[in-house]
């Protein structure tokens, strides 16, 4: 595709829909399809049928709006007349096949359906800065058509025709994005390593083994609009001159695979995949690779063994993925939320992007709120936003009148934060100076009707289960922290199993080989710093202990001993 | 073990070897296409057995001891056959703070099953999955492939009684 046909297919699609009246918008993601919305579609497409209103109302399929509590959520667009004019959009919550009729009879008459009827200016939505999500939930993920009429790929095209591989990696560096996988490693540092080696082969892979229980970010992004991420990915690989990419992503996200499947065809066959990518004396191809439940091959090294059909057991580094990575290729890793952010990099420029968040951490990330809070979903907020406004203005507060207790972020590798540190802005740096990490984007918010023991003990266990087995510290050492945190949970533990619980958090931090075991006991460390009373009131007092001790000789202290 | 580089016969007559064999071809019976492979091979068979590894370890000259340890390292692969109903139980973070961790017990004490097991009469199959994604309606359980959100204590027994009776 040249980039006249690009603009020609935008035109079209831009008239196709100037002929409408209403975009009648149903949410297809896995959190809104396992509530049915495909037959909400269905419904609504046979109403507008009886109605006869084809003509000018459309409906359609798009990715996922975020509120994912109140699904099926169902957009109504009027299609604005003017160009540039504010959206006008309706958004309507749990609906279901019954609440058609109402809904296209609300188009009909121009009155919308109060019953189902979301406030948009509620803080959920004004609050929120989408960036990367900004087409997810109104586009059609499965039309390449769709995402090109929103100006998609045109950075593909200013970098092929414009830039020089230098240059786009010069944009990237000035936009100061960095890893959104969760290490925070200057994306354009690392784009530059790799080009710098000279290599016939290099590779490029997007991580989208997405492990970290409670995180959803990804699956959204790939389900919702997953031309950005192989736009992003193609303008990576003629940065750095990669000619075959990867994306690795989980065998459990099947939609996810299934759109991403069908968007590297559509890709293909526009040309935007393949030999002499758009002219450009440049080829690139893309695969999809299933991960198959592990959770250590979201680790880069993990990951590139798994790709080349092994056990996904890391390694040390160095090497580092950008000297020897897949097959000893020099490889770029990167996870799909960067490579999502990379196009709008390109278009608008690094300065434009640099211009949100914070000194050290720039643009927008992406979070899956979730746990005990009123609006769990999808949110997209500026780095350097408070936790508060995230979970209070945001989030919607703790649902049933419960307490806030701790608010958990990095999933297995992160630690929990509690209330006294609500203030804190949330960027790389101010996570990891609270004992936790940004992570890759899980954000579960905990009541005080849990115990964090169990919380850790929970996330102990998850560790113990997926250490790959390969050094001794992760392997042995997560069972024996989980079996300490067991003898805290049941009330069994001593003063002596609270030292050694905390010199084996300091043991497998330090030495473990890859970043599973590294950062395994966080979830402990930052629960015995926050919430030691818990560990405290669980320990055994010394006569307690003795008293166990002799009455497992069938006699309680003090206790006279009984003659038969 | 075979290692002239002639392919293997298939292991019988029954077409879901054919599937799998069209996996290994898709990837040039190149050993890195193993993975896809053996998720070919619980595709068509619903489990992987021993018949199957040495037909995959012989056509892709992967020596079997790669192969079995592969197929063990991955929780994905299933080496028993799976009962007549999966449950799947979503053990992710905010399941689990939701409570998803009652109904696990409940289904285990219940139905008499482990997690990763099957009931004697090959019934129901217990499965507890890592996270499934679908946190903003947890807790979640999939039955037979449907996602069921937001059912709590009874409320999820109680589907999933209903559920086995069909």
């Amino acid at each position: 595709m040249t980039n006249e046909e690009l603009l020609a297919v935008m035109e079209q699609e831009r008239q196709a829909k100037g002929q409408l009246k209403y975009c009648v918008q149903v949410c297809s993601s896995t959190g809104c399809a396992s509530s049915n919305s495909e037959a909400v579609a269905a419904a609504l497409q046979q109403q507008v049928k009886e109605a006869n209103l084809q003509e000018t109302v459309q409906v359609k399929l798009v990715g996922c709006m975020g509120l994912c509590a109140l699904g099926p959520l169902v957009e109504i667009e009027r299609v604005q007349i003017q160009p540039g004019a504010p959206p006008d959009v309706l958004l309507y919550q749990s609906v279901t096949p019954a609440d058609a009729p109402d809904i296209v009879a609300g188009l009909a008459s121009g009155q919308p359906v109060r019953r189902l009827r979301l406030e948009m200016d509620d803080p959920f939505f004004t609050r929120q800065t989408k960036v990367v999500l900004a087409q997810a939930g109104r586009i059609d993920p499965e039309r390449i058509e769709d995402y090109i009429a929103e100006g998609g790929y045109q950075a593909l095209f200013k970098a092929l025709a414009e830039m020089t591989p230098a240059e786009v990696i010069e944009e990237v560096s000035k936009s100061g994005l960095r890893g959104r996988g969760g290490g925070g490693y200057p994306t354009g540092l690392k784009w530059n390593t790799v080009a710098k080696v000279q290599s016939d082969q290099k590779y490029l892979i997007c991580n989208a083994d997405e492990g970290d229980p409670g995180a959803f970010m990804d699956r959204s992004i790939l389900e919702s609009d997953p031309h950005l991420v192989i736009e992003g990915m193609i303008i990576g690989a003629y940065a750095v001159g990669a000619n075959k990419g990867y994306v690795y992503v989980r065998a459990e996200y099947p939609l996810a695979v299934k759109r991403m499947r069908q968007a590297i065809r559509q890709a293909e066959r526009a040309g935007f995949l393949g030999q002499n990518i758009c002219g450009a004396d440049f080829s690139f191809n893309v695969e999809i690779r299933l991960g198959a439940g592990a959770f250590v091959c979201g680790e880069e090294t993990a990951l590139m063994a798994s790709i080349e059909g092994r056990r996904g057991a890391p390694r040390p580094r160095p090497p580092y993925p950008a000297a020897s990575g897949l097959w000893g290729k020099p490889t770029l890793i990167n996870n799909v939320e960067t490579f999502a952010n990379v196009p709008g990099i390109i278009l608008n420029g690094g300065d434009a992007y640099a211009r949100v968040g914070t000194e050290k951490s720039k643009g927008t990330k992406i979070f899956a709120l979730t746990g005990k809070v009123n609006h769990t979903g999808l949110i997209e907020v500026p780095m350097g936003v408070t936790l508060r406004e995230v979970i209070y203005e945001i989030g919607g507060g703790i649902p049933d009148g419960r307490r806030f207790k701790a608010v958990q972020t990095g999933g297995p590798s992160g630690g929990c934060i509690p209330e006294q540190f609500l203030d804190t802005p949330v960027d790389y740096e101010s996570l990891s100076a609270l004992g936790s990490i940004m992570g890759s984007g899980g954000m579960i918010v905990i009541d005080d009707s849990s115990s964090m023991i169990d919380v850790a003990k929970y996330f102990m266990e998850f560790s113990k289960e997926e250490s790959c087995g390969k050094c001794v510290p992760c392997r042995v050492g997560t069972a024996q922290m989980y079996d300490l945190l067991c003898k805290f949970s049941a009330g069994e533990a001593t003063e002596f199993d609270l030292r050694l619980l905390e010199d084996l958090c300091d043991l497998v931090r330090n030495t473990s080989l890859c970043g599973l075991g590294q950062t395994a006991p966080n979830p402990v460390i930052s629960t015995l710093k926050y919430f030691r009373d818990e560990y405290l009131a669980k320990i055994k007092k010394p006569e307690e202990v003795f008293g166990v001790a002799a009455r497992a000789n069938g006699r309680a202290p003090g206790q006279v001993e009984q003659t038969a | 073990m075979i290692l002239d580089g002639r392919k293997p016969p298939l292991p019988s007559a029954d077409k879901r070897w054919r599937l799998v064999d069209a996996a290994m071809r898709r990837n040039g019976y190149r050993p890195q296409g193993l993975i896809e492979t053996l998720h070919a091979v619980q595709e068509a068979f619903g489990y992987v057995d021993d018949a199957a590894l040495r037909f995959v370890s012989q056509s892709l000259q992967v020596p079997p001891s790669q192969v079995l340890g592969v197929t063990t390292f991955y929780h994905q692969f299933k080496m028993k056959p799976q009962g007549r109903h999966t449950c799947v139980i979503c053990t992710g973070t905010a399941c689990y703070i939701k409570g998803n961790d009652r109904a696990l017990e409940h289904v285990q004490k219940t139905y008499g099953v482990s997690v990763g097991g099957t009931t004697p009469d090959k019934e129901l199959s217990l499965v507890a999955a890592r996270c499934v994604g679908a946190c903003g309606l947890a807790p979640v359980v999939i039955l037979d492939g449907v996602v069921v959100g937001k059912l709590v204590d009874e409320a999820v027994q109680a589907r999933i009684r209903e559920w086995l009776k069909t």
